[in-house]
């Protein structure tokens, strides 16, 4: 059983997630399971009673999950959004930076290298899920007129 | 020229201890190699046959003569005393050893550079033309939009583990010096009927083994709205591109299959959308930027005439200065193409030279070359014999921009590990066979291109004439591929038969070469005359 490094105050959902084809079946489930090939946007309309959606990394080359998260966020999903697989400690600031706000590695990270990689980066060059100002509006500020 | 603020030091500053601790982690054994792989391929550090190449970016190949010099310590400190200049505008050190990897991008922190994203599965150094700001040709100065994107593209959360690499250029003239149309995303700043700039976005063209010129998705991208136009067209790609099959996951082959119009649609649909969240940068940062790129201080009331009474001189005047868009200036190419020498190398000396020259007389600045030369843009007429007089002391002042022995070849058999063949030795030959039978000088533009193996990194699809090398029975062997070019018409060479060997193979240009002469018309290059006469005068003479 992995380890869940998790970023959120709610309780976590205490059932497993349900297949993207099951899930739109009988949407009643309150978890889903994103895999590479499955499209993000068909979770869209109903994501008000969605409160985890996991999204697979077989592998971690593969970088399909970083899309369909922000896909996600930027459709107003607010519930978690949580990474599984071989998830690796040095795509955590990625992740977290796409809104990814859990973590479920098949193997646990080293918590002091995990802890580094959150707080790696000083400042970030672009906006993306997690709110982070961008360099650009710490040199500008945010008016965009 | 660009320079870094607090911001951008910062962020190359984190990537160096980054990388420090991702080397410790590796060989803690935290790391496996397959995990590491992406990690230092992604700090340019690449494992080639003999040792690791460190691959170190020039954005849109613009350099100062401080960089140029620690380019050159670097190349003594933990290289051979060399560099070796590429056709991304780049350079790359072929025998770096794993534990002096985070001491040198430390180095090329010190002076504003760094090895980020030139390998991997992400998006690559942005490469630009390299006579931006000099030529009179240009709508406007192309780098502030590249440099902008490279903040963007830079570290990008959802980008950093595409279906494979990504290569962008951006140009802003009719005239296409940076093989724009061959690239997964080629931008021209365009202008509209109303007079405003705007980015005309070509995508889907490479070369590789399966070589594709890039289809106009959309004719006028406002400016304010490039780094979402370009955001949309990659997540269109790294959510649907090709991921069974290494050698089908560039986005040429996504646009390919779905066809121009259905990725178009799919773009436009993202781009909609991503319009609404603000990933923009404020007008103000494009403004900021280019203020670092405005022209230099260039004197006014200049002599425009040459003292063209010393011939080698005077030949080298006509060949490697090009026209500057103020007056009494030009762009003056220094060629890394020695007869007989390896096609963009460069001595630590050398470099140390051509960074004096650029401070005294180029305004401190020189651009890489996608054709691993070196320019020195902005230099007095009345300073070029000068300037020739140091270069041909040192072995550079060959007389020979887009001539037959002006060869791109990729590093081949002798260095990379994906190679089938050796590149380096048959450009020695053909450049040593032309200066010996005394045909290079009469040949005029030809533009001469050889990869080791079918990915192209040589760009032999862009040859007038291309060579590709290939393994045939446990034998190298050579294609010759007629017609291709790079520039504004673009188009792709296509093989004249069987293949040859080495010795043959430098027959067989030559013999191509031949017919050129033999049947030109007035003002003809290669290129020209083979789009007239087709392919079978020269099959003739090849194997008739």
């Amino acid at each position: 059983m992995a380890e869940l490094l998790r970023f959120r105050d709610d309780e976590p959902v205490d059932h497993p997630a349900v297949t993207v084809d099951a899930f739109l079946d009988q949407s009643n489930a309150a978890a889903v399971r994103i895999e590479p090939g499955d499209d993000a946007r068909a979770l869209i309309p109903h994501l008000d009673h969605v409160r985890l959606v996991e999204v697979n990394f077989p592998a971690f080359t593969d970088g399909r999950g970083y899309s369909a998260a922000r896909v996600l966020r930027e459709a107003g999903y607010a519930g978690e959004l949580r990474a599984v697989g071989d998830v690796l400690v040095d795509q955590l600031s990625a992740m977290r930076r796409c809104g990814f706000d859990s973590f479920a590695p098949d193997r646990p990270f080293d918590p002091a290298d995990a802890d580094a990689a959150f707080r790696h980066w000083p400042h970030v060059y672009q906006p993306a899920a997690d709110g982070r100002v961008p360099i650009w509006n710490l040199r500008h500020g945010t008016d965009n007129g | 020229m660009y320079k870094y603020d607090q911001y951008d030091q910062a962020m190359v500053d984190a990537r160096v201890a980054e990388f420090r601790d991702q080397v410790r982690r590796r060989l803690e054994g935290k790391l496996s190699e397959d995990q590491f792989k992406p990690l230092r391929l992604m700090n340019g550090l690449y494992l080639q046959l003999h040792a690791y190449m460190l691959r170190v970016a020039v954005p849109y190949g613009t350099l100062n003569s401080r960089q140029m010099r620690a380019l050159a310590d670097i190349a003594e400190k933990y290289d051979r005393g060399y560099g070796h200049f590429t056709t991304r505008q780049n350079i790359q050190y072929n025998w770096i050893k794993l534990e002096d990897a985070g001491d040198i991008l430390a180095d090329l922190a010190a002076v504003e550079m760094h090895a980020i994203q030139t390998s991997g599965n992400c998006i690559r150094n942005i490469s630009s033309d390299h006579f931006a700001g000099a030529t009179a040709d240009e709508l406007v100065d192309p780098r502030p939009y590249a440099e902008l994107l490279r903040q963007w593209s830079s570290f990008h959360p959802e980008f950093l583990a595409l279906p494979r690499k990504f290569k962008i250029a951006v140009i802003a003239s009719e005239a296409d010096r940076a093989a724009m149309k061959l690239h997964d995303i080629g931008i021209r700043i365009v202008k509209n009927d109303a007079g405003e700039l705007g980015a005309a976005f070509y995508v889907g063209g490479g070369m590789g083994r399966t070589p594709m010129i890039a289809p106009c998705i959309r004719e006028f991208v406002p400016l304010d709205q490039l780094v979402t136009y370009a955001e949309a067209c990659l997540r269109v790609y790294n959510r649907h591109g090709r991921r069974d099959n290494k050698f089908k996951a560039r986005i040429k082959i996504l646009v390919h299959e779905l066809g121009a119009d259905e990725y178009t649609r799919q773009v436009e649909e993202e781009f909609a959308h991503l319009l609404d969240q603000g990933i923009e940068p404020p007008r103000a940062e494009l403004e900021r930027i280019k203020t670092f790129f405005a022209d230099p201080a260039f004197e006014t009331d200049l002599p425009e005439d040459i003292d063209r009474s010393d011939p080698e001189f005077a030949l080298w005047v006509d060949r490697n200065c090009v026209a500057h868009k103020a007056p009494g200036y030009v762009s003056a190419v220094i060629s890394l193409k020695p007869v007989g020498g390896i096609p963009g190398d460069a001595s630590a000396e050398q470099m140390r030279l051509i960074a004096d020259l650029a401070k005294r007389y180029s305004f401190d600045e020189l651009r890489v070359m996608h054709t691993q030369n070196i320019v020195l843009p902005h230099v007095r007429k009345a300073d070029l014999h000068a300037l020739w007089s140091a270069l041909d002391e040192a072995g550079l002042a060959a007389p020979n921009l887009d001539q037959v022995d002006d060869i791109i070849a990729c590093p081949g058999l002798d260095y990379c590990s994906l190679a089938n063949a050796r590149s380096i030795p048959v450009a020695q030959q053909i450049s040593e066979r032309f200066a010996a039978n005394g045909k290079g000088k009469i040949l005029g533009e030809l533009k001469l291109k050889i990869s080791g193996c079918i990915n192209a990194c040589g760009h032999h699809h862009a040859g007038h004439i291309g060579i590709l090398g290939v393994d045939r029975k446990g034998v190298e062997n050579y294609q010759l591929l007629l017609g291709g070019s790079e520039a504004d018409d673009t188009s792709l060479g296509k093989i004249t038969g069987p293949g040859f060997d080495e010795a043959g193979i430098v027959d067989a240009v030559e013999k191509a070469t031949d017919v050129y002469l033999a049947r030109r018309q007035d003002g003809e290059r290669f290129l020209d005359t083979y789009r007239r006469i087709g392919m079978e005068p020269f099959k003739e003479a090849l194997y008739g």
